[in-house]
């Protein structure tokens, strides 16, 4: 059963890192680009997480803790020092 | 192995299942959002369901598969950190995209933020015309 668990799970996070993929590389504005890799790191954390409840294991929970550090600090700096750009605001 | 006993693991392996699963739904759920909605507000607004209840869902299926107590306390640390730290990026994100104006106002149902804004922008108006008042006194 933790076999088809696996097959299911991994076939769903591909289609979800698509489409952060997708919106990190078409997103309208800086702020869009860092929300979805924040949403992709999630992503690779689940994934960790199902290869460490399949696998029976925990080697990867000290990866899981510094990967969310990695997503706090990068959100918060990025957001820190953006700046708006734009001619005319809403073309979000 | 006594029968209950393979009843009970049979069980225990149905409801991480179901958990990793639900979980992994999590992220699809937070993808589709990301590609469906229309600002950076309610993308945000999709964006937590993995970070929150997903990776919750997933370190409980961890819990449960190990089949072992002392493991409980770990996995809620992990999930504990991650609760620290996801309001925070989240706020520091919905404050720059309200300041540079990634927002369809007419989506808004009430904007609390934006008296605070306008006063704050007046007195440093009010600010800045003294201090050139002061200035030219000074220059004459």
């Amino acid at each position: 059963m933790m076999q088809t668990v696996l097959a299911v799970t991994a076939v769903i996070l591909s289609l979800a890192a698509a489409g952060a993929i997708i919106r990190i590389s078409r997103g309208p504005s800086l702020l869009d680009r860092v929300l979805a890799s924040d949403v992709l790191l999630a992503i690779l954390g689940a994934a960790l997480c199902i290869d460490m409840a399949v696998n029976r294991h925990l080697n990867n929970l000290m990866l899981l803790v510094a990967l969310s550090v990695v997503g706090f600090i990068g959100s918060v700096t990025v957001a820190r020092f953006v700046a708006d750009r734009r001619e005319q605001a809403n073309e979000s | 192995m006594n029968p209950e006993a393979s009843v009970v693991d049979n069980v225990i392996d149905t409801v991480s299942a179901v958990f990793l699963v639900v979980g992994a739904l999590m992220s699809l759920a937070a993808a589709v959002g990301l590609l469906r909605f229309p600002d950076l507000l309610s993308r945000m607004h999709a964006a937590t369901k993995p970070q929150v209840l997903g990776l919750f869902l997933l370190l409980a299926a961890i819990g449960l598969q190990l089949r072992s107590w002392w493991v409980w306390p770990v996995l809620l640390v992990a999930w504990i950190f991650q609760l620290l730290t996801v309001p925070i990026s989240a706020h520091m994100v919905g404050r720059a995209g309200y300041r540079t104006k990634h927002l369809h106002r007419e989506l808004l149902s009430s904007d609390e933020l934006e008296a605070v804004v306008q006063k704050a922008a007046q007195s440093a108006r009010d600010e800045s015309s003294r201090d050139e008042a002061s200035d030219g006194g000074r220059r004459d």
